[in-house]
């Protein structure tokens, strides 16, 4: 029994690394290319979860325009999925170019870019608040549920799609990164911000597809979050954010890997943590407690290792 | 007479706030925005001192002000007033005329003692890491006090309302805002010698330079350490006086990430490196957020828009790192006549 129970949760802790895994590499990929810490990004999530539920309800029928034909519903999924990454990209790339690329040009400190960051995540809470009000909106369910149980151990179909989904899209980051020209120098700049620019590699191109990249990952996280929790919510962006950001600096920030790796540790540790509760004598060990146990965790490792798992130490010079 | 301009003016502004607000003149919104003033200035003044002149990033100012408020409340009501948790207070009301200000220093020391424990991990290294230390700080500070049922967890702290009411009994003033008032000059008195003393002039040249400054032999470590930890004391100081505000309770939702922005927004807003700017932004954006709040949620939507476009207009903020004196030099010969005291060159963003 207790073995199902720990695949049980470890289940639930891939699921939910997920999430924070995708969101962290849009924090770890802008933060390579432009030192900039984009508090904005899980506000990003948020907009890609709610581009989601609009784009699904226009393709059910469920809003005020009607097709006037019925799509498959495999066609909606895939539909929705494109659909809201590409408008969550559009909106990345456009505050990139409305709110940051002006100061950026203007050899601002980088400090008033990550103020402005802030303000743009704030913006798109508040503006959500007030055009669509503050309640919870149940999310379109795109995939049939269903639970198979297997020796003890019971999950949804949701569940395993959402875990495939996520490594696969983290396996076809890999090899953009690894592979492409963008990816080459996206690394370029992340190693050198002096001498790539000058060796002809087009910067704000180079920044527009980081940027795009980040946010349509932050979208699929937002829909499978939709999918998997069915309810959505203007804050949802907000704690996940910035608990994805902490994920990105443990994995090492700037590093893909590291994003991923860290990711699913914060997960583990967060799933675990509750967990633990339900062990006798550990039943101080509330719910409650768990930002408290993983962010002190975190902490503790960070003292130690201040570039995380995969940083590596670049030294100054003179 | 020039010589005592700058205390004739801080006796004359203590008259017309305190004293109008003593006889009834302010009703008590306006106490209530001149406290929120107050406060705010504290709190921008003193990260300021460490993302303006330091060049350092902190974003947890909340929570080193939520310990503040959390043991300063704690103590006046274990010290002055009846309680469910802490029973039958230790002092006499009449001491509290007497304790409050050692109360709210307490305060503060705990909050620098908190900064402490987080500046000496995180300046072993530099970048934005002590963004992060500081972002999980704050994080970590509120779920820490959500978790402490004794004093009243996710529901908040009660209690200091009617040690104030108390105070008010026995003498009728305005005693908080008196204190605010106190709290606020000394800070401003505090930085500003700071920032002109030796140890400040390593400060800003760490902030232009680290690896210069340390082979000039500024000890950039210990200077760092002791910067951040004077900074969220005073944090610790503006949320004891926080804590005792007319509202009379505390609770976590007060101290989250979004007042850390609000702290930061003030500083950038006010300009990085100069206090008169961030007492000036910390009055326009106290204001501002007072004005705009009959608009609900709409004022969260019209605030950042206005700063992203200022940002875009004027990143460097009201002040750039220039001080009222530097733009109107007249200002200066009337306050600092008898020697000519120079910061630094404003470096030119």
């Amino acid at each position: 029994v207790t073995l199902a129970i720990f695949l049980q949760h470890f289940l639930n802790a891939l699921q939910w690394g997920s999430f924070y895994a995708l969101i962290a590499l849009g924090y770890t990929m802008v933060y390579g290319v432009l030192l900039l810490i984009n508090f904005a990004h899980g506000d990003i999530f948020m907009v890609g979860a709610y581009a989601g539920f609009f784009v699904a309800t226009f393709l059910l029928g469920q809003s005020a325009f009607h097709l006037p034909f019925t799509v498959p519903s495999w066609a909606i999924l895939v539909l929705t999925i494109m659909g809201s990454m590409a408008l969550t990209a559009g909106l990345g790339v456009g505050i990139e170019r409305v709110a940051y690329r002006p100061l950026r040009e203007r050899g601002a400190n980088r400090l008033y870019v990550v103020i402005t960051a802030l303000m743009v995540g704030i913006l798109l809470e508040y503006l959500n608040l007030w055009q669509l009000g503050g309640a919870a909106r149940g999310f379109p369910q795109l995939i049939h549920k269903q639970i198979y149980t297997v020796g003890g151990v019971s999950f949804t179909n949701v569940k395993i799609i959402v875990i495939g989904l996520a490594i696969l899209v983290m396996i076809g980051l890999e090899l953009i990164v690894r592979h492409t020209k963008v990816g080459l120098a996206m690394r370029a700049i992340s190693y050198d911000k002096v001498a790539v620019p000058l060796m002809g590699v087009p910067m704000n191109r180079i920044i527009m597809a980081t940027f795009a990249l980040g946010s349509s990952l932050a979208a699929l996280a937002g829909i499978m979050y939709g999918t998997a929790y069915e309810v959505i919510r203007f804050d949802m962006g907000i704690l996940v954010g910035w608990k994805a950001f902490i994920c990105a600096v443990v994995g090492g920030i700037g590093e893909i890997r590291g994003a991923m790796v860290g990711g699913f540790i914060l997960a583990f540790i967060e799933i675990f943590v509750v967990a633990a509760g339900q062990i006798p004598g550990l039943e101080w060990l509330s719910s409650t407690y768990r930002d408290l146990v993983a962010f002190s965790i975190l902490l503790v490792f960070l003292t130690f290792r201040p570039t995380g798992i995969f940083g590596v130490a670049r030294r100054q010079k003179v | 007479m020039r010589r005592y301009s700058l205390p004739l003016i801080i006796i004359a502004l203590f008259v017309l706030t305190i004293g109008a607000s003593w006889l009834g003149i302010l009703d008590s919104y306006i106490q209530l925005v001149l406290l929120y003033v107050g406060i705010n200035i504290i709190l921008t003044v003193s990260l300021n001192l460490v993302n303006g002149y330091m060049g350092e990033f902190s974003v947890g100012h909340a929570g080193f002000m939520a310990v503040g408020a959390y043991v300063s409340g704690i103590l006046t009501v274990w010290l002055f007033a009846e309680d469910k948790v802490f029973g039958a207070p230790v002092l006499p009301i009449g001491w509290s005329f007497l304790l409050l200000p050692i109360i709210l220093i307490i305060g503060s020391i705990a909050a620098a003692l908190v900064g402490l424990l987080v500046a000496i991990p995180s300046f072993s290294t530099r970048g934005d890491y002590l963004a992060i230390i500081t972002l999980a700080v704050n994080l970590i500070v509120k779920s820490a006090i959500e978790n402490i049922e004794f004093i009243g967890g996710p529901r908040g702290f009660v209690g200091m309302k009617r040690v104030m009411n108390a105070m008010g009994d026995v003498l009728d003033a305005p005693w908080l805002l008196i204190w605010t008032f106190v709290g606020m000059i000394a800070t401003l008195f505090i930085i500003r010698n700071f920032v002109s003393s030796t140890l400040g002039k390593g400060v800003v040249a760490i902030r232009e330079d680290e690896i210069a400054a340390e082979i000039m032999g500024v000890n950039t470590r210990r200077t760092k350490v002791t910067v951040f930890m004077l900074s969220c004391g005073l944090a610790g100081l503006a949320g004891g006086l926080f804590a005792h505000w007319p509202g009379g309770y505390i609770n976590p939702l007060m101290f989250t990430f979004l007042r850390s922005t609000e702290v930061m927004v003030m500083v950038y807003l006010g300009g990085m490196g100069s206090i008169s700017g961030s007492i000036i932004s910390a009055i326009l954006f106290t204001l501002l957020l007072e004005v705009l709040r009959p608009l609900g949620v709409l004022k969260w939507v019209l605030i950042p828009l206005l700063l992203v476009v200022m940002m875009l207009r004027r990143p460097q903020g009201i002040m750039g790192s220039r001080e009222l004196t530097d733009v109107f030099p007249r200002l200066r010969a009337l306050l600092q006549p008898e020697k000519e005291v120079e910061g630094y060159a404003p470096a030119s963003d």
